[in-house]
């Protein structure tokens, strides 16, 4: 499979707690020399690829990172460090303010996550979807109509509810104008941050559908965002697990699920709710994460709420490394542990 | 169902009156929960769970209005009891867990004086007592450094250490029946399954009945020993959990159970659940209120909703069901 997506060392820091205003401004330009400033480092070296066609799912906790790797992918965020390519095109050198008139716009489109709050209330269904279609592909009039029925019809919302509000539009049907508005432009990635979250059971099936056929009726690839393990495991060819900003584990989704060789990803299956109890027995992750501002670079992000943890942990942070079956996990004991 | 019962509600029936009309929130809704028991309200949103809650709690809208039935906690029928008499319950026998802890926290103050206030008020805690068992209580409910915790704003913890206070809050004067509504909606998995392991453990402990409410039919499988299946106002359907799983009669708790993302291999084999619920302000809304969506309808249907079995802990609200 070629590679559409290539993020290579990718990171991104933000600084943090570092005094603002005037006065700190000149507090810090007459205080000498440079001074070492916090940073939290909320993406750490991230490296990944999604295939044409292929749907890959990030998981993790809140505060893991998810969102800052989304951001920086869809280019709405610069990267502190690293390239994005997509395709055959380096889009980490263009900057975020200019990329929004780019050329290559329309090939990253994103889903929201709650179309309630992401679709702009005083748009009816009609100027959200055509609004992308306006500025990225300039289409207008007739053209425009037409595109904007199509991607409609495409995701399953029906024409006369395209003159409606998004207060006038149940759940499903606000998910449907996101995912229409997103698809609208046939962009190659689409970047679905926990598209289903705010739904419930039964309209959360009939979306998952939609999104499953409309990726090969428009061969499009997917980063498929969530916290619902058991969607992943369903929708995506290959899960990526992150935690503290950094990639734990990746591999097969059904695999990483069925067998998870970092004992994050163990902890994180094995409190997923299910009805057929499985195998793994209960491990409960105690206390909070680490810090993730200027974290040590020698202790795995994951010692001390690790159930394994010895002295070696903190003082070699363990790299993902390969495993049989096309998987990766960054654990001195993956495979050996939980299993 | 073999505890004695700490809660009974009986034909509690709820009306919201609103421009548009009367909806009918709730009709005819009936279950018991024994002493350390915990019962999961199930449904999608719109189906009267929280509503449920609200009114065993009295903290309706000022537009809802109980118009039939009964809630008896010990001698007490919450439902026709006194704003006084109620005040005296509320906190003391019953507790509440709001979905969103940080918004049912108050934001300006520490959550260690939170917790001091409800200890004053139903706790017969003295003044000079009060904080040191505030942060007792923060421990008992897993914060490391709880006295310097104690002296936190709701804003500088984390939304699973927020869930833990208003758990420390809820059980603070050891109540005997705790609602929870939704504890850990927009919580982490990993931090959802600590939080139901605090409430299961502290449950048990004191011997507390616990109604638990949830749109997640495999969190309710997984915490409790019965689950009501709740459909626009009704209970559809009433059973112990591994019986409701292994034999689902209604045909809606049956699409549901279909629903799940999780009992599927392939997302093809997923079924969604035709249509959407009933208009509650409906003059003519049927006696089943699933019967419009159901794929088992008879002529049958029309009439009202069958008495409920009174030797079998498996209730079904259907004439035909599976």
């Amino acid at each position: 499979m070629t590679a559409l997506l290539d993020v290579a060392e990718l990171s991104k820091r933000f600084p943090a707690g570092r005094p603002s205003g005037p006065i700190a401004r000149l507090r810090r330009r007459f205080a000498g020399g440079p001074e070492k400033l916090p940073f939290v480092y909320a993406v750490d070296d991230v490296s990944f690829t999604i295939g044409k066609g292929e749907t890959v799912g990030l998981v993790g906790e809140s505060g893991c990172g998810k969102s800052t790797v989304v951001r920086v992918v869809t280019r709405l965020l610069d990267p502190t460090d690293g390239a994005i390519k997509l395709g055959t095109r380096e889009l980490s050198h263009t900057r975020a303010k200019r990329f929004a008139r780019d050329i290559d716009r329309k090939r990253i489109q994103m889903v929201f996550q709650d179309a309630g709050e992401s679709i702009n209330p005083r748009f009816t269904a009609f100027a959200a979807i055509a609004d992308p279609l306006r500025r990225l592909r300039e289409l207008s009039g007739a053209e425009l109509r037409r595109k904007v029925e199509e991607a409609a019809t495409r995701c399953g919302l029906p024409l006369e509810l395209l003159t409606r509000f998004p207060h006038q539009l149940s759940g499903g049907q606000r998910a449907r104008v996101g995912i229409a508005r997103a698809v609208a432009v046939e962009p190659d990635l689409l970047v679905l941050d926990e598209p289903t979250a705010a739904l419930d059971v039964s309209v959360q099936v009939v979306i998952l559908q939609l999104l499953q056929r409309l990726k090969s009726e428009l061969s499009m690839s997917y980063l498929f965002v969530s916290h619902d393990l058991s969607v992943v495991r369903l929708l995506c060819d290959r899960v990526l697990v992150m935690y503290l900003g950094k990639i734990v584990e990746a591999g097969p989704a059904k695999d990483v699920f069925d067998h998870p060789l970092h004992p994050y990803t163990q902890a994180l299956v094995a409190a997923v709710p299910s009805i057929n109890e499985h195998g793994l027995e209960r491990l409960r992750l105690i206390g909070e994460p680490r810090s993730p501002i200027d974290p040590d670079p020698n202790v795995c992000r994951f010692y001390g709420r690790c159930p394994y943890g010895v002295d070696h942990c903190k003082t070699e942070m363990p790299v993902l490394r390969g495993f049989p079956a096309h998987r990766q996990a960054a654990c001195h004991f993956a495979g050996t542990v939980g299993q | 169902m073999t505890a004695a019962p700490a809660l009974s509600v009986e034909n509690l029936s709820v009306e919201f009156r609103t421009r548009s009309g009367v909806v009918k929130a709730l009709e005819r809704v009936s279950f018991t929960v024994g002493e350390g028991e915990t019962l999961a309200l199930v449904g999608e949103s719109g189906s009267g769970k929280s509503v449920t809650a609200y009114a065993v709690m009295g903290i309706f809208d000022p537009a809802g209005r109980v118009t039939e039935g009964k809630a008896m906690l010990g001698g007490l029928d919450l439902l026709s009891a006194s704003p006084d008499e109620l005040a005296k319950v509320r906190g003391r026998e019953i507790a509440m867990i709001f979905q969103n802890p940080r918004t049912a926290l108050n934001p300006i103050r520490p959550v260690g004086r939170q917790i001091a206030d409800v200890l004053l008020r139903h706790a017969d805690v003295t003044r000079a007592d009060a904080p040191a068992k505030a942060v007792e209580l923060l421990r008992a409910v897993g914060i490391t450094d709880p006295a310097r915790r104690a002296k936190a704003y709701p804003f500088e913890m984390s939304g699973g250490m927020c869930q833990r206070v208003m758990i420390a809050i809820a059980l603070a004067a050891k109540p005997s029946l705790l609602i929870a509504d939704e504890p850990t909606t927009g919580l982490d998995v990993t931090t959802q399954a600590v939080i139901m392991d605090l409430i299961g453990g502290l449950a048990g402990e004191i011997g507390m009945a616990t109604i638990f409410i949830t749109h997640d039919l495999a969190l309710a499988a997984q915490r409790a020993a019965n689950i009501a299946v709740m459909h626009a106002g009704h209970i559809v359907e009433l059973a112990p959990t591994r019986e409701l799983f292994a034999h689902p009669r209604h045909p809606y708790t049956a699409e549901l159970i279909a629903a799940m993302p999780d009992t599927a291999a392939d997302l093809n084999e997923l079924a969604s659940i035709p249509g959407s619920l009933p208009d509650l302000r409906r003059a003519d809304l049927p006696p089943c209120r699933y019967s419009e969506r159901c794929p088992r309808k008879l002529v049958a249907c029309e009439r009202p909703l069958p008495a409920p079995a009174t030797d079998n802990p498996h209730l079904v609200a259907c004439w035909n069901p599976l």
